[in-house]
């Protein structure tokens, strides 16, 4: 089977389906954090396949954008561990039930 | 068949990653299922390497480079690949082997854990990246595989991670080790700016033939000491050493596997695989960059071999044992004996994983004690284990003929001899040899012969004066991981089980095997090595320096029996010479030399980090708020006199309207999250629609 835009797609639609289904479905912090990161695996594959079956393949700004993506996808998951450390610090518990503090 | 070999040997590291993944993913609770997966995929890639070891000796010079894309960017192409040459077939055969003997080991030693799978799944994992390391012919693959040791290594320094110094020990190993690391990837880069390619050989294209020799030219020191210093980080070479004895606190067989035969050989096969960049432009056989090896090697291999005469952990002797035997080899491959100091790796890998699985076998037995002064009088109790221990032990101290040891450091020794530089590496290495035959005599004196000294509280015995050496050991030991007391009735030791010294056995049996094809008369695997083809020649077998080998092999063996015949709780050294053997004892200090610079450096940067973080940015963000806050009670007064009345009419409207709003804050982030999610189906949906 050869790749085709439709099936990059479905395929980033499925991955982006599963990362949303976590981080609304999980109860620990960490695995919300994976699903978040899923779901911009996600939108990368979506930047490299609209690059790779768009009109210009062979400049690299698919790969430019997807890079830098993945770096700012590393510095949020940095940032998010320390949120999560910090919060289990206040709270003694990761599951996101518990942090209730904002209820109106 | 051999074609299928040189096409398909890519396969070799994939079998145990598999395994590894398969356990992982499906056996976690299926200890059989775990234990046969792990031994299946070993055995067949075994057989493979030797298949591949096969076809490299069937033809010789051939050279299999498989290579591929890995992904273009822009121009530019990442191109990785696997080499099948002397080099590395005889190094896969080493490491499945060595692994194999270990695999089942482990179904022994790790009988009563209660994380077996785990285990299993690890080893597994290190031993695909151990052999990605080897065939690899792209430097960044074998960084990434390297890597991928380093984790393997980390994982399972720490898979007791419920003892807090496993995972101490886990942390040091990989940050020491990525210290080294951070050099291999700048020279990495480096080697990559000059030649424009990673890979080792691609007909002529690769950076280590004549074309990317060329374009290295004079940056060739440099990156030779950039890669070296990954180098360092991995083999423990002075001073990036000191996570190697700490490395001990992980489970035995994994100390024999990882931290003994294999990975902290790959600093050694690292040097000797892009031996061509430390080598150009040599003038007769010296380079800056081979004088650097050189002279890590002597320091530390002298350095580990004193340190391990004052150790009293069975583990830590062989690891400071191991630490040293490296810098050996360091030290042949600097001056430029690399045949040898592989041979010298080859023939390490088997006694010292047999060494390994022997102190594990006897730390079994002895119910997790690891101190040699509790020990003694073990001959007689665990009679396989001692005999296999006795080949093992005389291998590394290299008594001639009979141990493959013996005729691979005297390759080596040959090599330092003729090294045009200077004479001193030679007779450091001499001096070497005798320590090695001296703190190997110590071990197993205190271990295998004697009485029984373990009833005796150490506490009571200590010489006046000496408390703090003492009880630093003492705390190393009593660590271990089921905290019972130390104190244990004798007759509780016994033999360990057949699926424990079989391993042994066959260990040991390697070990003398190999010494019959690794005479100097005979020297095949030197020059299939080197690429050369070997003549029996019977003349070369007695040569005069094996004469001065054998005087200090013997000499060092005798002051061993001398010093240690009678020794009892307190090491004889220790009466002698209390001050040198605290020295030693501590480990030269070098830990805590490195606790006051390095370490306290990093935390003093820290603190001013964070002070700076405190004080000043926040001072900043302090004044911007202060303005506001002078700002808002300004329009404050404004508010309450002016506009308030207005505004409290509308109020009402407001409150009534928050208090509605206000139900739909539950304060559940992920219903937050849900809410956005069909906030922007619905977008989608209306826009699908208008379309």
């Amino acid at each position: 089977m050869t790749p085709t835009l439709q099936l990059c797609l479905i395929i980033s639609a499925a991955l982006f389906s599963i990362g949303l289904l976590a981080a609304l479905g999980r109860r620990h912090a960490i695995f919300i954090l994976i699903g978040i990161e899923l779901m911009l695996a996600a939108a990368n594959l979506n930047f490299i396949a609209f690059w790779r079956f768009g009109p210009e393949p062979q400049n690299p700004t698919g790969v430019m954008v997807a890079i830098f993506s993945i770096a700012i996808a590393a510095a949020e998951a940095a940032v998010g561990l320390a949120l999560v450390i910090a919060v289990y610090r206040h709270y003694r518990t990761t599951n996101v039930r518990r942090f209730n503090q904002l209820k109106g | 068949m051999t074609s299928w070999t040189a096409a398909n040997f890519w396969l070799i590291p994939l079998l145990p990653l598999a395994a590894s993944l398969l356990i992982l993913g499906f056996a976690k609770s299926h200890r059989g299922v775990a234990i046969g997966l792990a031994v299946i995929g070993q055995l067949t890639t075994l057989s493979i390497s030797i298949a591949a070891f096969a076809w490299t000796l069937g033809t010789p010079g051939a050279r299999g480079v498989q290579n591929f894309t890995w992904f273009t960017f822009g121009e530019q192409a990442v191109r990785i690949g696997c080499v099948l040459d002397p080099l590395a077939a005889a190094m896969l055969v080493m490491i499945t082997l060595v692994g194999l003997c270990i695999f089942v080991f482990s179904k022994g030693y790790m009988a009563g854990d209660k994380d077996f799978s785990r285990f299993f799944a690890y080893l597994s994992f290190f031993s695909a990246a151990m052999l990605g390391v080897v065939i690899a012919n792209s430097l960044l693959l074998l960084f990434v595989c390297w890597e991928l040791v380093g984790l393997a290594s980390y994982l399972l320094i720490g898979f007791w991670i419920h003892k807090p110094s496993a995972a101490a020990a886990a942390k040091k190993a990989f940050i020491t080790t990525r210290i080294g690391d951070l050099g291999f990837f700048l020279g990495l880069l480096w080697l990559y700016r000059s030649t424009g390619t990673l890979l080792f050989y691609d007909n002529g294209n690769g950076c280590l033939e004549s074309a990317g020799l060329l374009a290295i030219g004079s940056s060739s020191t440099f990156i030779a000491l950039l890669i070296f210093s990954g180098a360092v980080g991995k083999s423990g070479q002075f001073p990036l050493h000191v996570w190697l004895p700490d490395a001990m606190e992980g489970p035995t067989p994994v100390s024999a596997l990882i931290h003994a035969a294999t990975m902290v050989a790959a600093g050694v096969f690292l040097v000797a695989r892009v031996y061509p960049i430390f080598s150009l432009g040599a003038i007769d056989g010296v380079t800056p960059s081979l004088t650097v090896v050189v002279w890590v090697g002597v320091i530390t291999a002298l350095m580990a071999s004193l340190i391990a005469i004052a150790q009293a952990d069975i583990k830590r002797i062989l690891a400071y044992s191991t630490v040293s035997q490296l810098g050996l080899m360091m030290v042949s491959l600097g001056v430029g004996g690399v045949a040898a100091g592989i041979m010298h790796l080859l023939a390490h890998g088997f006694f010292k994983a047999l060494l390994f699985l022997g102190s594990g076998s006897v730390i079994h037995a002895s119910h997790h004690e690891q101190d040699i002064r509790k020990m003694g009088g073990l001959r007689k109790l665990m009679p396989v284990t001692f005999v296999t221990y006795a080949i093992g032990m005389m291998a590394l101290s290299g008594v001639p003929l009979f141990f493959a040891g013996a005729w691979t450091k005297e390759e080596v020794l040959h090599a330092t001899a003729h090294w045009p530089k200077s004479q001193a590496p030679y007779f450091l290495m001499l001096a070497g040899v005798v320590l090695t035959a001296l703190y190997m005599t110590r071990q197993m004196i205190y271990v295998f012969y004697g009485s029984q000294r373990r009833n005796i509280d150490l506490q009571s015995v200590r010489p006046e004066g000496l408390e703090p050496a003492e009880s630093n050991a003492a705390e190393n030991i009593s660590a271990g991981r089921t905290g019972h007391s130390p104190m244990f009735r004798p007759e509780s030791i016994h033999e360990s089980p057949p699926v424990m010294t079989r391993p042994l056995i066959v260990l040991a049996i390697c070990t003398i095997g190999l010494s019959a094809v690794l005479t100097p008369a005979w020297p095949w695997l030197h020059d299939y090595l080197s690429g050369e083809s070997a003549h029996f020649d019977f003349a070369q077998l007695i040569q005069p320096m094996l004469f001065i080998s054998l005087a200090l092999v013997a000499g060092g063996i005798a002051l061993g029996v001398l010093i240690y015949r009678r020794a009892g709780l307190t090491d004889p050294l220790q009466q002698a010479q209390p001050a040198l053997f605290r020295f030693l004892e501590n480990k030269m200090w070098l830990d805590e030399l490195y606790a006051h610079t390095v370490i306290a450096l990093s935390k003093a940067a820290a603190r001013v980090s964070n002070w700076m973080d405190r004080f000043v940015w926040d001072g900043l963000v302090r004044a911007v708020g202060g303005i506001g806050r002078f700002l808002g009670s300004f329009s404050a007064g404004v508010d309450e006199r002016g506009i308030n009345a207005v505004v409290d009419e509308s109020v009402g409207g407001a409150r009534g309207l928050g208090r509605l709003m206000s139900r739909f804050h539950s304060g559940q982030v992920q219903l937050y999250l849900g809410a956005v999610a069909v906030a922007v189906l619905a977008l989608l949906l209306f826009y699908a629609w208008l379309a």
